[in-house]
């Protein structure tokens, strides 16, 4: 639902007069400060919870028993005699140069580590949002077409289930069914355990690695794993897609120029797809876009389930062992793509719509 | 006078929760090539009127009538798919604010052509030179620039004349101008009216004048019906008009202001329940 | 007999006799389209339901939630006295149900509370006074709704420790920025409006303007927005129980109880079934809720 917020509260814009004289100049000032401010806020709050943070982050690192000179020479190696508006400055100078610190659990960059994970996320909610595409627009086309009859029907009842079902037990659930009873789809992870690091790593993302590599065994066994967490993800991004379609379709069909396009005595589908659905393209990808940025957060929970080692598990991982340079960094990633999204989705806009222009 | 039209016994009904509403209630009329104005006020179902001849009254309205005959061919046993030849080709539509009745997202250009080769299958360069040609006979100066153009870009009464070239291009028999002024600027109202004046009468049309301005149809039409709560309570010669008899159409007359009036106070419409209960007049010639 | 006709001859009354009368008779005909929505009606019986049951489960539970059992852990469906079986420490999953019902009320009236009541303050103060602080304001409720909203839930109970209440206060912390939004959109309507402008005739100042007036009308839309809501937030508290980051052991909270069960999931499926269509059963409910109160209230917004 916060999804949906965003992009119907984002449109008016209010132009005043001086903003005729620079238009473009303006724009992307706006844009990018507004980015600019949007990033910095984000790094202010992970910040503020790395500092309220009740544990001692010198001690985590150089051990409960650790003598007081060490422990002294920790302090000051992290800048924590300095000001809290310095450390933040040197907090916001290590992002910038792309410097999460390093995991506490095994001493290696953060940075690297979601370098290594982060592929198996993309990979996953791609996959998903395809799927929620796919099915979804379609879907609310039609709901909105056929408005009342059962295929409407039923897709109300397909988005109300997802909304209202928990993502974690919809995977628990397909996993006994499918895997456990059916063994239709492989189990967890991203591949059976005789094909681990069969193919070599070239892009993160398995399936494209293994076309890489020719290999369609790995392929083959890669897509067993990933179709049920995939599927699930599509689901929930059907969900929303589907009834946003819908809500745009009826809004355009009920438009006076529908009627001129029946007046001038086109098909139904013509009226449908050259007429009402090109008037929501834009708004659509809007909707696409903040639903894949969705999906990549939504993989939290999904990830845990099927262990499968993205993002997601990456975070929570680290924070069960309080690992926050962990689950800051993955924090400040996750945020910055939604931030990138987001932004990318009101770009579009001003591109694709021409009365935006 | 020849017939285009004939409408016989038409009624236009929306089942609603408390049971069937019916918009318009018996309705016969004729239409030759001529212009025919129907007045009401909002709700009487005029515009109603005009679009279930065009069977475009949505689920779950539903149109019924004895006949609607288009030089003698019945429009209500048509299937929806003989219906999209008639629509546009034969009988077309202009509806009141061209800023809701252009697909925003679509240049003009684009929109014009797609009426022409609806049915004709000409070519596209074909097409476009005739869609230039129709804007220049709406009296749009330097077409080209405005087939670029989207919607949002052209004042209104431009609109409205770039809808009347895009009805009008298929060269259609009848037209139904749905309160084609009524969103436009006094200024340019005059002008839209003359130029779709002039291609309807060039053309040979008949057209369905739909308005609530009475002096508007008594000025432009021939022959005018007047209608109350979905019933014609009368048909008269559009210069007869203030010889009109019903006291609906007085009344209404009484209402408007006159330079020469006499009265200090404009009269209110007083209604009677009656003219509502007693059948429709036939509108036939 | 004749008495009620007349109470609810007076609750239709199309002249109202007093401005609570007038209050009165919007309230019970909204109530009467309400209840002509099947769906709604559905939705708030499970509510009323869940509620009862919450109040009651000492009563109902047949078994104390906390005792184990090791003899008869993971206990089928059906099993003797345990309905829903047992869980791995045979516990009686039927009245760590009724138990965990409690909770999920619990977060969900905090949250319902806390984050509507935040975004209603930030919102109408910012719509009110508008200028720099508008600004300011928003600026910051765009940086939070920016945010992906369970990363961020969890990041602050990482902060703050995990519990019940730590996450109540992450949920809540992510969630009043659209409140804020809606507020803010109502008050900058309702303050250009005229009677607004009398008001300020007669010398009211921007505190009795905001809360006698402004308050009242962003209510309702707020309202619709919280019963919306609530499936997310029972679905976000379940979510963070799952990842053991809400409520703690031996608590029967759901979200914790699908967690206990999702090690058994291929051998004991229904410790882990039953809870989460607990889950589901109640988030339906407020779904089914908020798209009728939805329709009635805001039709606009509806389809």
């Amino acid at each position: 639902m916060s999804l949906n917020e965003q992009h119907t509260q984002r449109r008016p814009i209010r132009v005043p007069l001086a903003e005729k004289l620079w238009p473009f100049l303006r724009a992307s000032v706006n844009v990018f400060g507004s980015v600019i401010v949007t990033i910095f806020g984000l790094l202010l709050i992970t910040f503020i919870i790395g500092r309220v943070m009740p544990i001692d982050p010198v001690l985590s690192i150089v051990g409960e028993q650790a003598s007081q000179s060490s422990y002294d020479a920790a302090y000051l190696e992290l800048g924590l005699d300095k000001p809290l508006l310095v450390q933040f400055f040197y907090y916001l100078w290590d992002v910038i140069h792309l410097d999460f610190g390093t995991s506490l659990l095994n001493a290696r960059p953060v940075t690297e580590d979601i370098a290594r994970v982060f592929p198996a996320t993309l990979e996953l909610a791609t996959i998903g949002i395809f799927m929620g595409m796919i099915f979804g627009i379609p879907l609310g086309v039609l709901a909105a077409v056929r408005k009342g009859s059962w295929i409407d029907q039923i897709a109300r009842v397909v988005a109300l289930v997802g909304y209202s079902m928990p993502i974690f037990w919809l995977g628990l659930m397909g996993l006994f069914l499918f895997y456990g009873v059916l063994g239709w789809v492989g189990g967890p992870g991203r591949v059976g355990i005789f094909y681990v690091d069969i193919v070599p790593s070239v892009t993160g993302m398995i399936l494209i690695d293994a076309m890489l590599a020719g290999n369609w065994d790995v392929f083959k066994n890669a897509f067993s794993h990933i179709i049920l967490p995939a599927s699930l993800l599509g689901y929930y991004s059907l969900a929303y897609i589907s009834r946003m379609t819908r809500s745009f379709m009826l809004e355009q069909l009920s438009a006076e120029y529908i009627t001129t396009a029946r007046v001038k005595g086109m098909s139904e589908w013509d009226v449908v797809w050259k007429h009402a659905f090109k008037n929501i393209r834009v708004q659509l990808i809007t909707v696409i876009a903040l639903s894949y940025a969705g999906l990549l957060e939504g993989s939290v929970l999904t990830e845990i389930i099927f262990s499968w080692p993205g993002i997601g598990s990456y975070i929570t991982t680290a924070l069960l062992s309080a690992d926050m340079n962990a689950v800051l960094g993955g924090t400040v990633v996750v945020g910055l793509i939604f931030i990138l999204l987001n932004i990318f989705s009101d770009l579009l806009y001003k591109v694709f719509d021409p009365r935006a222009k | 006078m020849e017939n285009l039209l004939d409408v016989e016994n038409l009624w236009v009904k929306f089942p609603t929760r408390t049971g069937v509403f019916d918009a318009v209630r018996g309705v016969s009329f004729t239409l030759g090539r001529e212009r025919l104005g129907i007045v009401g006020e909002s709700g009487s179902g005029k515009s109603m009127t005009g679009r279930a001849i065009l069977r475009l009254i949505r689920n779950p309205g539903i149109v019924e009538a004895d006949h609607i005959n288009l030089e003698g061919v019945n429009l209500l046993k048509k299937s929806e798919k003989e219906m999209r030849a008639v629509r546009g080709q034969r009988i077309s539509m202009v509806m009141q604010d061209p800023k809701f009745s252009l697909n925003p997202v679509m240049t003009i250009g684009d929109q014009i052509i797609e009426a022409y080769r609806q049915q004709t299958k000409a070519s596209k360069s074909e097409a476009y030179n005739k869609a230039l040609e129709m804007l220049e006979a709406v009296s749009i100066r330097d077409a080209e620039r405005v087939m670029r153009i989207y919607p949002h870009e052209v004042s209104g009464g431009m609109g409205q004349r770039i809808m009347i070239a895009m009805m009008l291009i298929p060269n259609p028999e009848i037209l139904i101008a749905d309160e084609p002024t009524s969103a436009l600027d006094v200024s340019v109202q005059r002008q839209v009216l003359d130029i779709m004046d002039k291609l309807v009468k060039d053309r040979g049309m008949g057209l369905i004048f739909i308005s609530h301005d009475l002096n508007l149809v008594a000025d432009f039409c021939d022959r005018v019906l007047i209608m109350y709560s979905g019933r014609i309570v009368e048909v008269c010669d559009a210069d007869k008009l203030h010889e009109a008899k019903h006291p609906y159409t007085r009344g209404l007359l009484n209402s408007l202001p006159r330079l020469d009036g006499k009265d200090k106070r404009l009269q209110v419409l007083k209604r009677d329940p009656e003219w509502s209960k007693t059948p429709s007049v036939s509108g036939r010639l | 007999m004749s008495d009620t006709q007349t109470l609810r001859q007076w609750l239709l009354s199309e002249t109202p006799t007093s401005r609570r009368h007038a209050k009165l008779s919007a309230l019970y005909q909204g109530w009467l389209s309400l209840r002509a929505n099947t769906m709604a009606m559905i939705g708030l019986s499970i509510l009323v339901a869940l509620v009862l049951v919450a109040i009651t489960a000492p009563i109902i539970s047949p078994h104390d939630p906390f005792t184990q059992d090791l003899s008869n852990r993971l206990a089928p469906l059906g099993a003797e006295g345990h309905l829903f079986g047992t869980d791995s420490l045979g516990r009686d999953i039927l009245s760590r149900l009724f138990y965990g019902a409690r909770i999920t009320l619990y977060i969900v009236a905090l949250v319902a509370l806390i984050a509507p009541i935040a975004g209603l303050l930030i919102g109408t103060v910012s719509g009110y006074i508008g200028g720099i602080t508008d600004t300011i304001l928003m600026r910051i409720t765009d940086i939070f709704l920016a945010f992906p909203r369970l990363v961020l839930a969890l990041a602050f109970v990482a902060a703050l420790g995990a519990g019940i209440e730590n996450a109540v206060l992450a949920i809540s912390l992510t969630a009043w920025p659209p409140y804020a939004r809606i507020a803010r959109a109502e008050t900058l309507t309702i303050r250009s409006s005229d009677f607004i402008s009398a008001i300020k005739l007669q010398g009211a100042g921007p505190i009795r303007i905001i809360t006698k007036h402004i308050w009242p009308l962003c209510i309702s839309s707020l309202i619709v927005r919280v019963t919306l809501d609530m499936a997310g937030i029972i679905l976000a508290a379940a979510g963070l129980g799952f990842l053991g980051l809400g409520a703690q052991p031996p608590s029967p909270e759901w979200g914790a109880m699908i967690s206990e069960g999702r090690r058994f999931i291929l051998d004991y499926w229904w410790v882990a079934t039953v809870p989460g269509l607990a889950i589901f059963t109640v988030s339906l409910a407020f779904n089914l809720l908020g798209d009728g109160l939805r329709d009635l209230l805001d039709p606009k917004a509806g389809e």
